[in-house]
């Protein structure tokens, strides 16, 4: 069990575990019933799907530019894309689209 | 893999004609001008698929180290003119259909038709 | 590996065209011409055009959206659904599809290193830049240097197309004008504070980011139209966040239009200076004592008046659509 081993176990880890929380980020973007509801699932990418493969990519890229590249690029995602959502739900509740109060579907088409 | 050897090519052809289909058969102004853009993309596509040689890297040189296989740059110079020069034209085109906009109230083809016969 | 993902790429992009003809709401068609465009980079970075790739997501993917959008806030935002279906069309369309496919049977596949494209000029080119420019971008030389005029003309129709928009959009607002309900009511998003303070946080780093690119086009991917649109791109948002006006305050269209010649001319005055040292026009070997600093002088100074008239066209074309959307 060299450092090397569970470095790149680890860098592994994080790459699948973000990939399945794109993939649910997608799923739950195609399949909720209310555009907010679609809109906070496809905001899982942003976050948590970013930062595990985004971690996974530094752990493999081991101590070299090319991790502090990656670390900048990461920093500017976690800024710009919340509040690309905060801008996208903001403008929906501007332009008069209510959440509707139970879980009907496709009432806020 | 000789089927993903012409993939690109099939891309091309589709993405082409998609872009085409756009600009025949919908009456709308800015629909035509998006599939233009489409229309101008796809062409692109094909110039860079060209460019590729297999086993190369970007034709960036980097010193001191021989034997290395690049790219050929000479589509990506005209391709990069070209992308510029595209967005210039969409920028003049979409401005025309403000203006048209404005004149007759509407940007659907048939509808500017109708008016124009009355 | 790369193949699989090319391929993958390649599908979601005709996916993506199809849902662009396929939406009646056009704001949705603009959104989607812009994840096309976004593709379009990755399928650039995969096939090796490291220069190309940037430009189209700086350009493709974020000034055309942000103009098309503009077109829109001016226009009607849904389209009518056709009357009846078009056979003819359809039939056309998909025939000249089967035509041109059955054409690409003929092509070399994709990176045969014995193709014809690679065995003319390409070779030369590779091999001489370091020995008559000495710099590593060859895609930059080839650009600045070895067709110069290209450049040059392509430069001029930047210009005429600015010049163009100005003519048709910029004589005040008209009377048929209807703007979207909340777009016309705050003047840029003062009421929003989470746009307003990353927007502040990012565009230093965007008109920063806009001058490395221009100024290290010669060493990596870059150059004067990438950083043209990037540095377009921060001024845009700015005046996204904080309004029209106070963009206009910070760059007049007297400055823009300043900028805009400017580059023009630095253009052609090193051409020009070219003849005046004893070569040619556009020959930059003879502006200094040595030959590659005298082109390495060149493509800095001519990359700068690109870079400059390339963000006062964007710029000037953002403006003219904002103005043309306020009620004076």
């Amino acid at each position: 069990m060299t450092t090397g081993f569970v470095l790149d176990l680890a860098s592994w880890v994080l790459m699948i575990v973000g990939g399945a929380f794109v993939f649910i980020g997608g799923l739950g973007a195609l399949r909720m019933p209310d555009f907010y509801t679609r809109l906070h699932a496809a905001s899982l990418t942003d976050t948590l799907g970013t930062i595990s493969l985004l971690f996974g990519v530094i752990l493999q890229a081991g101590l070299s530019l090319a991790a502090v590249k990656l670390a900048a690029i990461l920093i500017f995602l976690m800024l710009t894309g919340p509040t690309a959502g905060y801008a996208l739900a903001n403008a929906a509740r501007l332009g008069g689209l209510e959440p509707s109060p139970k879980n009907q579907g496709e009432e806020a088409q | 893999m000789e089927f993903f050897g012409l993939f690109n090519y099939w891309a091309f052809a589709v993405l082409l004609m998609t872009g085409m289909y756009a600009v025949i058969s919908k009456a709308n102004l800015v629909k035509k001008l998006i599939g233009i853009s489409i229309f101008q993309s796809s062409v692109f596509l094909l110039y860079i698929s060209m460019d590729k040689v297999e086993g190369g890297t970007a034709p960036i040189i980097q010193a001191g180290v021989s034997d290395v296989l690049y790219s050929n740059p000479l589509p990506q110079v005209l391709i990069l003119t070209a992308i510029v020069v595209g967005i210039a034209t969409l920028a003049l085109g979409l401005a025309v259909v403000v203006r048209i906009s404005e004149a007759y109230g509407t940007i659907e083809e048939d509808e500017m038709q109708e008016m124009d016969r009355e | 590996m790369i193949t699989l993902f090319g391929v993958f790429l390649l599908t979601l992009l005709m996916i993506t065209a199809f849902g662009i003809v396929r939406a009646q709401n056009l704001f949705a068609a603009v959104m989607l011409t812009g994840i096309f465009s976004l593709q379009m980079a990755a399928i650039f970075f995969i096939l090796d055009a490291a220069d190309v790739a940037l430009t189209e997501a700086a350009v493709g993917a974020g000034v055309a959206t942000v103009l098309m959008l503009g077109a829109l806030a001016l226009t009607k935002d849904k389209e009518r659904p056709p009357a009846r279906r078009r056979w003819l069309q359809i039939t056309v369309v998909v025939a000249t599809t089967l035509l041109v496919i059955y054409a690409t049977f003929d092509m070399p596949r994709l990176g045969d290193p014995l193709a014809p494209v690679h065995q003319h000029v390409a070779p030369w080119y590779l091999s001489e830049t370091t020995r008559l420019i000495d710099i590593p971008n060859v895609v930059t030389a080839i650009l600045a240097s070895f067709r110069g005029y290209d450049t040059l003309g392509e430069l001029f129709v930047i210009l005429t197309a600015g010049i163009g928009v100005l003519f048709i959009l910029a004589n005040g607002s008209s009377k048929n004008v209807r703007p979207t309900g909340p777009v016309a009511e705050s003047a840029g998003l003062r009421h929003h504070l989470v746009p307003r303070v990353v927007g502040r946080l990012l565009i230093p780093f965007l008109v920063l980011f806009g001058l490395y690119v221009q100024f290290h086009g010669e060493y990596g991917p870059g150059g004067g139209f990438q950083a043209g649109a990037l540095v377009s791109a921060g001024f845009i948002l700015y005046a996204l966040i904080e309004g029209e006006k106070a963009a206009l305050r910070v760059l007049s269209f007297r400055v823009l239009a300043g900028m805009i010649s400017a580059g023009a001319f630095l253009y052609i005055a090193v051409g020009l200076a070219g003849i005046a040292r004893g070569g040619k026009f556009l020959d930059y070997s003879v502006l200094l004592n040595d030959p590659i600093a005298g082109q390495h002088l060149g493509i800095i100074l001519i990359e700068l008046g690109v870079g400059l008239t390339v963000t006062g066209v964007l710029l000037t074309i953002f403006h003219a659509f904002a103005a043309r959307g306020q009620k004076s």
